[in-house]
């Protein structure tokens, strides 16, 4: 009787503001403790690796290491904020709390609910992923004025990798369910995409199948707004990130509409 | 409710006279057919009792009417609006206290009332007023800053319709509202219900207790197995149902299946009463001479006893 597909018609901006305001009435009784987690971890991450492999890697591609790192852990800083808090946080609010059963009742569609949060979660996580970057500043790591980018960067993958945890949120059934995504997938998103290594020491097939990682082509958008832009390249980064969010959103649309509508 | 094309039922002078009407409503779930061919009008400004046993499909009509389930078959318009398709205008005008609760219990009182007043869209300037109504409305002023997880139960559900009433709804969907409530806060949310009623307000109301029913409702239809197997005012119910009277007979199981029996074929109307056998109609026995027994008035568990089989609260 109805269309179940992804229809932007759908998305209202007064749906999808509500939907975020509720996010931000939320996060204003929570900040404390997720932005300790958001900020802290990959301000470790960087130190850890930093000092621990910087005492055996001085340089990487004439960059400092501890800078190399500063600048890959942006990318693994908004991974992680986004994609957890889509995945945990969706799922809670689905299947404990129902509070999508609550928006549904009210004049808001799963679109303007998908849209709404992941605009709130990747603009979050966006603004979290600048903390390592200002702790490499006091390594070494010299401001420039293409840096200015970064958060519009980090805010754009963040958007693609919370859709990405509410597609996850929509297919699990319960949380034990994400031990597959995150061992699976999360783990090697992580790792492999150039944030504390070369790819370029990695297997051809492994170098290839990294230009799939939406992670490589934030990280090296970063270091190239840190670096030296190279605008052909990062079009095409840019282009990658893009359609990544696209796709992400219209799945985390698809499953989520499957989940909550009969 | 012209601009969108659909043209709702209307009295003489121009105004909505049915608020909901579902023609035909058929909505399967793999192989369980929930609701099954429903038929059903709520006229404008009533108080409408969907009343059925558990499973006899209210629930699955109630997020039917939200566009939280779509219906296989059948038409269903709310408000003048043709759902699915239309779902969201109607939605804006819809008011829904769920069964099971789904407060963001995490938060304030009053910011729970806030964010639903936005996303029903009440202007920003009028939400202070809007959320201080609903509050007082529900009686929880007092505990407009407390967490909602602090509240009691009756307290959470008072603020649950409070929640469905923020935006000043035209009809207001209450799921079996006070399911598992003690008596107490069943009064108070009755209080409620009937303050709806006297603004005016067009409230559809699921419940498997009979006396809810009885006493909120101004018409009542009596689902089972996915239809409405009669509807009517609560005395009209009764009247042609059960009659004025009925008469409680007690026995052992053996005495009542078979006077039960007896019943059966001589075509006279009975129902199971736990120990006893209940004959329907006593008023107008005549000649049918009907077993001595407790002669009482006849009441809408009576009827509802009777027409699905099904013992209730």
């Amino acid at each position: 009787m109805t269309s179940t597909g992804v229809s932007l018609r759908r998305i209202e901006p007064a749906g999808v503001l509500a939907v975020a305001a509720r996010e931000w009435t939320v996060f204003c009784y929570f900040w404390r403790n997720q932005t300790f987690a958001a900020v802290v971890e990959p301000i470790v991450n960087l130190l850890a690796f930093g000092f621990g492999f910087g005492a055996l890697v001085s340089k990487i591609a004439g960059i400092p290491y501890i800078q190399f790192v500063g600048t890959g852990v942006v990318a693994t800083s908004v991974l992680f904020s986004a994609v957890f808090s889509g995945m945990f946080d969706s799922l809670y609010k689905r299947r404990y709390q129902r509070i999508y059963d609550a928006l549904l009742a009210a004049p808001v569609d799963v679109e303007e609910i998908v849209t709404g949060e992941v605009l709130f979660l990747g603009t979050r996580a966006g603004i979290y992923g600048i903390a390592p970057l200002i702790v490499a500043f006091f390594f070494g790591l010299t401001p420039t004025p293409a840096m200015l980018l970064v958060p519009f960067i980090s805010i754009l993958t963040g958007i693609g990798f919370a859709a990405f945890g509410m597609l996850f949120a929509a297919l699990a059934s319960r949380f034990d369910d994400f031990n597959y995504v995150i061992s699976g997938l999360i783990t090697p998103l992580f790792l492999l995409a150039g944030a504390f290594f070369p790819l370029n020491q990695l297997p051809e097939w492994l170098r290839v199948a990294a230009q799939l990682n939406p992670l490589y082509h934030c990280i090296e958008l970063v270091r190239h707004c840190a670096f030296g832009l190279q605008p052909g390249a990062d079009l095409i980064h840019l282009g990658a990130l893009a359609v990544f969010a696209l796709l992400a959103w219209a799945a985390a649309v698809w499953r989520t509409r499957a989940r909550l509508i009969d | 409710m012209s601009s969108h094309g659909f043209n709702p039922i209307r009295s003489e002078e121009g105004h909505d006279v049915v608020a909901i009407s579902l023609r035909g409503v058929v909505k399967r779930f793999s192989s369980v057919v929930a609701v099954d061919g429903l038929d059903l009008d709520v006229p404008v400004g009533t108080c409408f009792g969907l009343l059925g046993p558990n499973g006899a499909g209210k629930s699955t009509t109630m997020r039917m009417l939200t566009g939280q389930a779509i219906a296989d078959a059948g038409s269903l318009e709310v408000l003048g609006f043709r759902l699915p398709e239309q779902s969201k205008p109607a939605r804006l005008r819809m008011g829904v206290c769920p069964q099971e609760s789904n407060l963001d219990v995490d938060l304030r009182v009053r910011d729970v009332l806030d964010t639903f007043a936005r996303l029903y869209r009440v202007p920003s300037a009028r939400r202070p007023v809007a959320v201080d109504q609903a509050l007082a409305l529900a009686r929880l002023t007092d505990r407009a800053r407390d967490r909602a997880v602090t509240l009691s139960g009756g307290m959470q559900r008072r603020l649950l319709i409070a929640r469905a009433l923020i935006h000043d709804p035209d009809l207001v969907l209450l799921d079996e509202p006070t399911v598992g409530l003690d008596p107490q806060v069943r009064q108070q949310i009755w209080s409620l219900i009937l303050a709806l009623r006297e603004r005016g307000a067009t409230v559809l109301m699921s419940t498997h207790y009979i006396e809810e029913a009885e006493r909120l409702a101004d018409r009542v239809a009596i689902m089972s197995k996915g239809r409405v197997v009669a509807e009517g005012s609560p005395a009209e119910l009764i009247a042609e149902y059960a009659g004025r009277e009925v008469i409680d007979v007690e026995g052992s199981q053996t005495q009542l299946t078979d006077l039960r029996s007896r019943a059966d074929a001589a075509g006279i109307l009975t129902r199971p009463s736990g120990p006893s056998l209940t004959y329907l109609h006593a008023d107008q026995d005549g000649d049918r001479r009907l077993p001595a027994g407790r002669r009482r008035v006849a009441t809408l568990e009576d009827v509802f006893v009777a027409l699905t089989g099904e013992y209730v609260e």
